[in-house]
């Protein structure tokens, strides 16, 4: 799964396999941080124009 | 021909069917030297574990004209159609059997494997096994287990490792030895050894000195298949390239080796 | 007493009932629980599965319910990829759905193994050629995938909903859902695709094994197809359940008789493929490892060439040509009978690919091998059954999972829904003001 794991070989199987991979995985993960990073704003944000009088 | 030292070992097996009497000697054999468990009720033999295993066939003509044959089945340690592309190693994600280029042997990883059984699935001779069970040994019979074999826990498979562990041992002796090669003797299987009838031949299939090349004869043109007209590898049409050759001089027995269409002659043993 | 939970406008039965519904499920789940806990202490000798039935019930089991939660994806990409409005009116039922069956196909595959505490070296020690490793990346990660599409709804839970982290946490997700959706597509497309490679590949068994495009077999692009052309057909018998149940119509009919066209049209096209792999397997492939179809299907006690015309022809064509047919998908009787007839076909053919593939013998002297289950094995496959009604029931409950509930079945709001009701449109107008969309 990583490069460092022994069995690791740099062929095209396992740079296309594992980059499919990562590549899902970092959409998703930085779709989720977006996410969370965005709420995060937008709830300060209510939280805010709340407490202004 | 001269044998060069570099050259990549193929280990295989021949078995003669003509010379083998079904005592199952080589199964008994095969389990003392690799410690492979039993249970006390050995009825259901989908459940037993037999890296070496005889099988009966028959002719199916009535008698007088009735024959059988055994056939003991060891793993086949298939090469596939380039090099590793064997049945179980291509498919097993957690690369817990593995092709060793230098030997030809398949071998099994017990503490890598998780126990998804798909090699099994994969493998049409049947020669892997799952445990099922925990090994246990009864009595005082665990102090006469072999101590260069471990035993394998539950919810792995296992299968033949053509006694990888003897090949070790003698390449270590060979080592301190300075040699880098073995002698066709130094390294043989337990089965080998054991039958009391000869019938099984084991070495080098790559090297010409070898008796195994000079009965197999594989022609390296074609996958290994063997030259020898009396020799014949199991399912040979399915690619699998095995490193295990059966010799009969009976025509019904080479036939059911493989499957054939009825428009390719009558399969005189169904 | 938990009416406040419930969403704004529906109304639920009484909590009694719920309760009743909840133990006969529970009742059900903790008899797989039993079987379930004997397997992984005692281990796999507690099923009926040997070394020539390596693999058996729970991996049927995992490529049907896999196949079976394919609506989710394919409903998602035609709903978030493609635009197909009508379809968010059961998306979220179609996640929901999704997200049973794949957490019931990672339980099962967690019985499955061997050894459940090496499941890791999977990923760890991934080989990166074999079919089951891409399933399990995908089937995890596409995992990944629909707890993020089925996140939102229990956010938007009445009592969750009214958490402005919660609330906008939802509204974010469904924001970029779209994302989310072309990643599962791109996910599921290859484990959908690898677990139809799991048997093609087997050149070991003429039985499963299919020609290759490039390093794919057959089945791979047919398992895709089949679980597009059959997963919404799953949605729909369980909503159609769904709806028997509680008593109410919960999606209209346009909803229903779209996705059933074009369910039927995905059919028909898979169908058309799998009689052209079925023929070039049966004239080609197979006698040239020197099988005959019959060889397939002849001297054992099951699998009979009916299996083959079952598969194909009843749940295969006739569900096709009901569905594609104006008249017939209009007629619920029809179009229910296609649907069943569909999901009967795709678990049929997943059964044929996992354990007849086991069965026949490839060595010329060997036997068929037969298999029936033990308990436990059933037990723990029904298990995920209950676990989904469990999760339904609940969901229903207390999720707005049926956006068109409210309009189908208009009920008198309560005074204090009426005062939520308001605060909910005032809170909508206040983001619409913020230059953000009221709805994703």
């Amino acid at each position: 799964m990583f490069p460092f794991s022994f069995e690791w070989i740099w062929d095209m199987g396992h740079m296309v396999f594992h980059g499919g991979l990562w590549y899902a995985l970092s959409i998703l993960g930085i779709g989720m941080t977006y996410c969370i990073i965005k709420t995060i704003i937008d709830t300060a944000r209510d939280s805010e124009s709340d407490s202004r009088p | 021909m001269k044998h060069v030292d570099s050259k990549a070992k193929k280990y295989g097996m021949v078995i003669d069917l003509d010379k083998c009497t079904g005592c199952g000697t080589c199964m008994v054999a095969c389990m003392a030297e690799n410690n492979v468990p039993f249970k006390k009720d050995e009825t259901d033999k989908r459940l037993s574990i037999t890296w070496m295993r005889v099988f009966k066939l028959t002719n199916g003509k009535p008698y007088p004209d009735n024959e059988i044959c055994y056939l003991p089945r060891p793993c086949q340690h298939c090469e596939g159609q380039h090099t590793g592309h064997s049945p179980c190693v291509s498919v097993c994600p957690a690369t817990a059997t593995d092709y060793d280029s230098e030997t030809g042997i398949v071998s099994q990883i017990y503490t890598r494997c998780f126990g998804c059984r798909y090699c099994m699935g994969a493998c049409p001779y049947h020669a892997r096994y799952f445990n099922w069970w925990d090994p246990v040994w009864p009595g005082e019979m665990e102090k006469y287990l072999n101590p260069d074999v471990s035993p394998r826990m539950r919810g792995v498979v296992e299968k033949c490792s053509f006694c990888y562990h003897r090949a070790q041992l003698a390449m270590e002796k060979a080592h301190v030895e300075g040699r880098k090669e073995l002698k066709e003797k130094e390294y043989q299987t337990a089965c080998t050894q054991a039958c009391p009838a000869g019938a099984i031949v084991f070495g080098d299939l790559n090297n010409p000195e070898h008796e195994v090349h000079q009965v197999a004869q594989p022609d390296p043109h074609h996958h290994g298949r063997p030259k020898n007209p009396n020799a014949f590898r199991l399912l040979e049409r399915l690619g699998t390239n095995t490193k295990v050759y059966y010799l009969s001089s009976r025509e019904w027995v080479r036939r059911a080796g493989d499957n054939y269409l009825d428009s390719e002659g009558s399969a005189s043993h169904e | 007493m938990d009416s406040a939970l419930w969403p704004i406008g529906v109304k639920r039965c009484h909590i009694s009932k719920f309760l009743m519904g909840l133990s006969i499920a529970g009742v059900v789940l903790l008899w797989g629980v039993v079987g379930l806990i004997l397997c992984w202490v005692k281990g796999l000798n507690q099923t009926h599965m040997n070394d020539y039935y390596g693999f058996a019930l729970w991996i049927w089991a995992d490529l049907a319910v896999i196949a079976l939660g394919g609506g989710a994806f394919f409903t998602g990409l035609l709903r978030y990829i493609f635009g197909i409005r009508e379809l968010k009116n059961i998306i979220n039922y179609a996640v929901l759905i999704g997200f049973i069956c794949y957490s019931s196909a990672l339980l099962i595959l967690a019985i499955d193994v061997g050894q459940p505490l090496r499941s890791w070296f999977i990923f760890w020690h991934a080989n990166v050629h074999s079919m089951l490793t891409e399933v399990a990346f995908c089937l995890s990660c596409y995992f990944g995938v629909l707890t993020i599409e089925y996140i939102p709804l229990i956010l938007e839970n009445r009592q969750l909903n009214k958490v402005p982290f919660a609330h906008h946490l939802a509204h974010n997700m469904h924001h970029i859902m779209a994302v989310f959706a072309a990643t599962g597509a791109f996910l599921s497309f290859f484990h959908q695709g690898s677990l139809g490679g799991v048997a093609g590949v087997l050149f070991g068994r003429p039985f499963a094994y299919r020609e290759h495009i490039l390093i794919w077999p057959y089945t791979f692009f047919l398992f895709t197809w089949s679980a597009a052309a059959y997963g919404p057909c799953f949605t729909l018998l369980i909503t159609w359940l769904t709806e028997k149940i509680s008593g109410k119509q919960l999606v209209k009919e346009n909803v229903k008789q779209l996705l059933a066209k074009i369910s039927g049209w995905m059919i028909f096209t898979y169908i058309i493929a799998k009689i052209a792999d079925t023929v070039y397997w049966a004239l080609v492939t197979a006698p040239s490892k020197g099988f005959t179809l019959m060889d397939f299907y002849s001297n054992n006690p099951i699998y009979g060439i009916w299996i083959l015309i079952v598969e194909i022809g009843v749940c295969g064509v006739v569900p096709a040509w009901i569905l594609v047919t104006p008249r017939l998908r209009a007629n619920p009787k029809t179009r229910l009978i296609a649907i069943i007839l569909g999901v009967i076909g795709v678990c049929l053919n997943r059964w044929v690919m996992v354990l007849q593939v086991m069965a026949v013998p490839v060595l010329s002297f060997d036997t068929w091998a037969m298999y029936y289950p033990s308990w436990q094995e059933v037990a723990t496959t029904i298990l995920p059954v209950a676990y989904g009604v469990i999760l339904i029931l609940i969901s229903y409950r207390y999720l707005p999972i049926f956006p068109q509930e409210v309009e189908l079945n208009p009920i008198e709001p309560s005074p204090s829904e009426t005062v939520e009701a308001m605060n909910d449109a005032a809170a909508e107008d206040a983001m619409v003001s913020n230059g953000e969309p009221a709805t994703a």
